[in-house]
């Protein structure tokens, strides 16, 4: 039995013995059974596998990132609301104890901070690059197609490989970085840490070769006439993000390969014991850890920077500043990673080299918020919700950016450290920052990828239950962290009894209130989706904000090929020149398209990635063995095909254009 | 109706600023924590400058230029040097002078900086995370407390921290900022109180399932109290050998408070050194080897 399963037995089926899981699961499953109920009962599942599944577009891999994102974000949303009503009530009661174990509920906070980071903001963000980045450079699609499927589809079955954990087994109860010692065998012997580990390094080696896979795109495929200079902000942003995906990620996926080798091998890279250095994981971690947040913020500038100049109908003010600070933010954000232990005893010196080094990352990140405030200035500024978003964070962003400017004097940190003034402050700045930037762009770009706009009423009622929302969920736990309160704690005993009742009851008012903005939300999806057809959601579809750059340019929904005649750039917001400069006219004179044809092989490699990184997560071997032979094979069969590519006939692309 | 707004404002902002005053933060208790509190409250006036004109600037700009008003429209103002050089050189400014301030008390602030003004003597405290609760072992005295600590007023504490647990972070908010406690490793952390009184302590890096329980006391009192109670403690308990500190490492939910009348001596570094001894078990907590 051992060989065949490994470590796992009956008693590891989680959903056996806590109704919370057993709910969860039988949530999961008439999900799963619904979905596959509905797909073979329209007879979908076809369409499902040669339409998307095997799909190398890059607008459909987008769209599929953000719907993962989505309802990943739906299970660390319960988690948090979980969270806050166990944290509100524990902290009203006598006993202090709340209705969660800590067994349960530290599972529940390390799972919330690694779903919201890999597998909520990563991909939505990756989402947003795959479907707006070629369209606005003019390319028909990225440099590496099939890598791309590739790079969805591993981190979609890592994100299917940690919903496994909390049915099969148990998840990480060691905080969102898993510190050692307590993440090492010692402390920690359960698979907890193991689903952790090998989700994180599928996910990881996903968003690394996306990293790659974008970088190379924006380089090398940009349209005539593109210049880095003349690039939409957007992509700025991204080109940035993506180096520093290139540059960090190989340092995550070292560092959390030695914690596997410590946990699999007993290595003592990390140990306390046998000169393995703790303290090495929490400098390796943060160097990724830090640029990390950064990938994820700059994006989200660029989508804000975007906004701005579309919906104040004025060019953005000081691109060039613009740029620069982009440029030195990344540069800045790799060499400020010590902030994160400033109370590991580094001395003075180099604390207040990394404290200084952090507040300096404040210029140009000031500039910009300069540069979109006078953007609207002397603009013309509409209000749909994209617009609402922008401003709702330029207000949160300013108080989010001075709490951490706060934390990076040193000798402030030491009080402010690992408390829940820390988590107001990085949920101020995630989600008052890159959460708030991504709707921001969900809602711009939607109607480009759909041809048909989001209910703007609910998307607008969304935002106003976001923001008040956010402001009464966090401000007490700012004021809760300036009473001493430590992050991560579930019980409220002793002294702590009721200490910091009004504000974690508050904190879970908002928690409910952001709730409501989440329903809101979804349901202008719902709502839009059942009324595509009507005109007041497709009017303009093709250009429904007045849009300044060239993802405007094609159609809405645009065809697979993007651009049935490769645009050349004259300008910054160069489709704005076309349509009020100097008046642009559509060339018909086409030709024949050279296009990827669609692989089923980035979906064959991650499902055996599933498979593998579930073998090596139950120490059964024989799986482990094949799958990752497999996923080899599959490797070297495809890098064999050389049918990989089709070309559309000229006739072809002119009876679509036509067809419009 | 204005007079009626403005003293509703007026006592939600009295309300804010009096609740303010309780926060242990704001309210400190010890000569660290009290220059760590006005270097927070500086550090937040100074940027201040900048983030409250930010905010009013966004929401002005906001409303100003609403489509709907019909203001001023330029499209073609879109650089500027002179408002780049503001936009530029207004931050670098304050983060001139914020780095000044940062590089000042990074080191004024040091924690394994000595307290040297005061009057008296400075006594030694070995504080030691354990699973999950704190030893304090005072060496002079020779005895030990877990989860309590006393200490006399207007008397410096050194501290020297380390951890036979995963890492931890040793923390009395209301007398100085923190530091990690990480097993085979030494930190240290220096504070003095100037206000007799009861102060929440507590591991606050998280460090396992008993973790909401790591805390203790912190009792500041005169110097005749302090003496009567380490002659309590003398009177009490157990003695803290190897072979109880065997039974007392091992993993423990929301632990009482206990006296030790009488600790092994060198009890500390043998704490610390024995994740270098060659015969550490794989299981960690695997005392017996040592039992020497």
């Amino acid at each position: 039995m051992e060989y065949f399963f490994g470590k796992l037995t009956f008693n590891d089926l989680a959903f056996t013995h806590d109704p919370i899981i057993l709910g969860a699961t039988i949530f999961m499953v008439l999900g799963a059974l619904a979905i596959g109920g509905g797909l073979t009962y329209f007879k979908k599942w076809g369409y499902l596998w040669y339409e998307w599944v095997t799909t190398v577009d890059h607008k459909r891999i987008g769209v599929m990132y953000i719907i993962v994102a989505l309802i990943m974000f739906v299970r660390g949303f319960a988690d948090a609301l979980l969270m806050r009503s166990h944290q509100a009530i524990a902290a009203a009661s006598e006993s202090g104890l709340g209705y969660l174990p800590p067994e349960h509920y530290d599972q529940i906070f390390t799972a919330h901070g690694v779903i919201m980071i890999f597998f909520v903001a990563m991909p939505f963000m990756f989402g947003l690059l795959n479907i707006i980045v070629p369209l606005q450079i003019g390319a028909r699609d990225v440099a590496f197609p099939y890598l791309n499927s590739l790079s969805f589809w591993l981190f979609a079955f890592s994100a299917i490989l940690i919903n496994i954990s909390l049915v099969i087994g148990e998840f990480a109860a060691t905080g969102w970085l898993a510190y050692p010692p307590l993440s090492g065998l010692e402390y920690s012997p359960g698979v907890g840490v193991d689903y952790y580990l090998w989700s994180l390094q599928i996910s990881g080696l996903g968003s690394l070769l996306s990293g790659v896979n974008f970088f190379v795109t924006i380089i090398k495929m940009r349209c005539p006439g593109m210049t880095l200079m003349k690039m939409p902000i957007f992509t700025w942003t991204a080109l940035c993000a993506m180096i520093l995906v290139v540059a960090t990620f190989p340092i995550l996926t070292a560092t959390l390969a030695m914690l596997l080798f410590d946990r699999l091998f007993e290595m003592k890279f990390f140990t306390s014991s046998f000169g393995g250095n703790q303290m090495m994981y929490i400098n390796l971690i943060w160097a990724w850890g830090h640029p990390e947040v950064y990938i994820l913020i700059l994006p989200a500038f660029g989508i804000f920077s975007e906004v701005t100049a579309t919906f104040a109908k004025k060019r953005l003010f000081g691109y060039t500043g613009m740029v620069w600070a982009t440029a030195s933010i990344t540069l800045a954000s790799t060499v400020v990673w010590l902030h994160h232990f400033f109370t590991m005893g580094s001395g003075a010196n180099v604390n207040a080299f990394f404290g200084i080094t952090t507040m300096i990352i404040a210029i140009p990140t000031g500039v910009k918020i300069f540069n979109w405030l006078f953007t609207m200035y002397k603009g013309r500024v509409t209000y749909d919700s994209p617009m609402l978003w922008t401003v709702g964070f330029l207000v949160l962003f300013a108080v989010g950016g001075m709490t951490g400017v706060l934390m990076s004097v040193p000798a402030v940190d030491f009080q402010l450290h690992n408390s829940l003034f820390l988590i107001a402050h990085f949920h101020n700045t995630i989600i008052g920052g890159a959460v708030f930037g991504y709707f921001a762009g969900m809602y711009f770009w939607f109607p480009k990828v759909f041809g048909f706009k989001l209910n703007e009423k609910l998307a607008k009622l969304s935002f106003y239950c976001w923001t008040i929302g956010f402001i009464v969920a966090f401000i007490p736990v700012y004021i809760a962290g300036l009473n001493g309160a430590t992050r991560r704690i579930s019980q409220f005993t002793g002294e702590e009894v009721g200490l910091y009742s009004v504000e974690l009851i508050t904190a879970f008012v908002g928690s409910l209130t952001i709730g409501a903005g989440v329903l809101f939300l979804v349901l202008s999806i719902v709502v839009a989706v059942i009324n595509r057809n009507k005109k007041e959601y497709t009017e303009n579809a093709n250009d429904p904000w007045d849009g300044r750059t060239l993802e405007w340019s094609t159609s809405s929904p645009p065809p697979f090929y993007n651009f049935a005649k490769i645009p050349e750039v004259q300008e910054i917001d160069d489709y704005w020149e076309q349509k009020y400069g100097r008046k642009y006219r559509k060339d018909t004179n086409y030709e024949d398209i050279h296009m990827p044809k669609n692989t089923s092989v980035g979906f064959i490699i991650s499902l055996f990635s599933l498979g593998f990184g579930f073998a090596m997560v139950w120490h059964i071997w024989w799986l482990a063995a094949a799958t990752f032979l497999a996923m080899i094979g599959s490797w070297v069969f495809r890098a064999m095909d050389h049918d990989i590519d089709y070309y559309v006939k000229k006739e072809e692309v002119e009876k679509i254009e036509s067809g419009k | 109706m204005k007079n009626f707004l403005y003293k509703i404002a007026l006592f939600l902002s009295l309300t804010f600023l009096t609740s303010c005053n309780d926060l242990v933060l704001l309210n400190p208790k010890g000569i660290i924590a009290e220059q760590q509190t006005n270097l927070l409250i500086v550090s937040v006036l100074l940027m201040l400058i900048i983030v409250l004109p930010t905010i009013f600037i966004s929401l002005y700009f906001a409303w100003k230029y609403n489509a709907k008003r019909k203001e001023e429209y330029d499209p073609t103002f879109h650089d500027s040097t002179k408002i780049e050089i503001v936009c530029w050189g207004v931050p670098t400014l304050i983060i001139i002078v914020l780095a000044i301030i940062t590089w000042i008390t990074s080191h004024s602030l040091d924690p394994y900086k000595e307290i040297d003004s005061a009057k008296n003597e400075p006594i030694e405290i070995q504080a030691i995370a354990l699973d999950w609760k704190w030893l304090f072992i005072y060496p002079e005295q020779k005895i030990a407390t877990v989860n309590w600590l006393q200490i006399p007023v207007d008397t410096p504490v050194n501290f020297k921290i380390t951890a036979d647990a995963p890492m931890n972070s040793f923390w009395i908010p209301a007398l100085a900022g923190q530091i990690y406690a990480m097993p085979g490793m030494q930190t240290k952390l220096h504070i003095m109180s100037d206000a007799p009184g009861d102060y929440l302590g507590r591991s606050s890096n998280y460090s396992g399932f008993g973790f909401s329980g790591m805390k203790f006391n912190t009792r500041v009192s005169s110097e005749q109290e302090f003496n009567d109670w380490i002659k309590e403690v003398k009177n009490s308990g157990g003695k803290l050998y190897w072979e109880e500190y065997s039974r007392l490492v091992e993993k423990t939910k929301d632990h009482p408070v206990e006296y030790f009348k009488m600790v092994e001596p060198h009890l500390y570094h043998k704490i610390m050194d024995k994740f270098m001894n060659p015969n550490f078990g794989k299981n960690g907590h695997n005392n017996k080897h040592l039992n020497h």
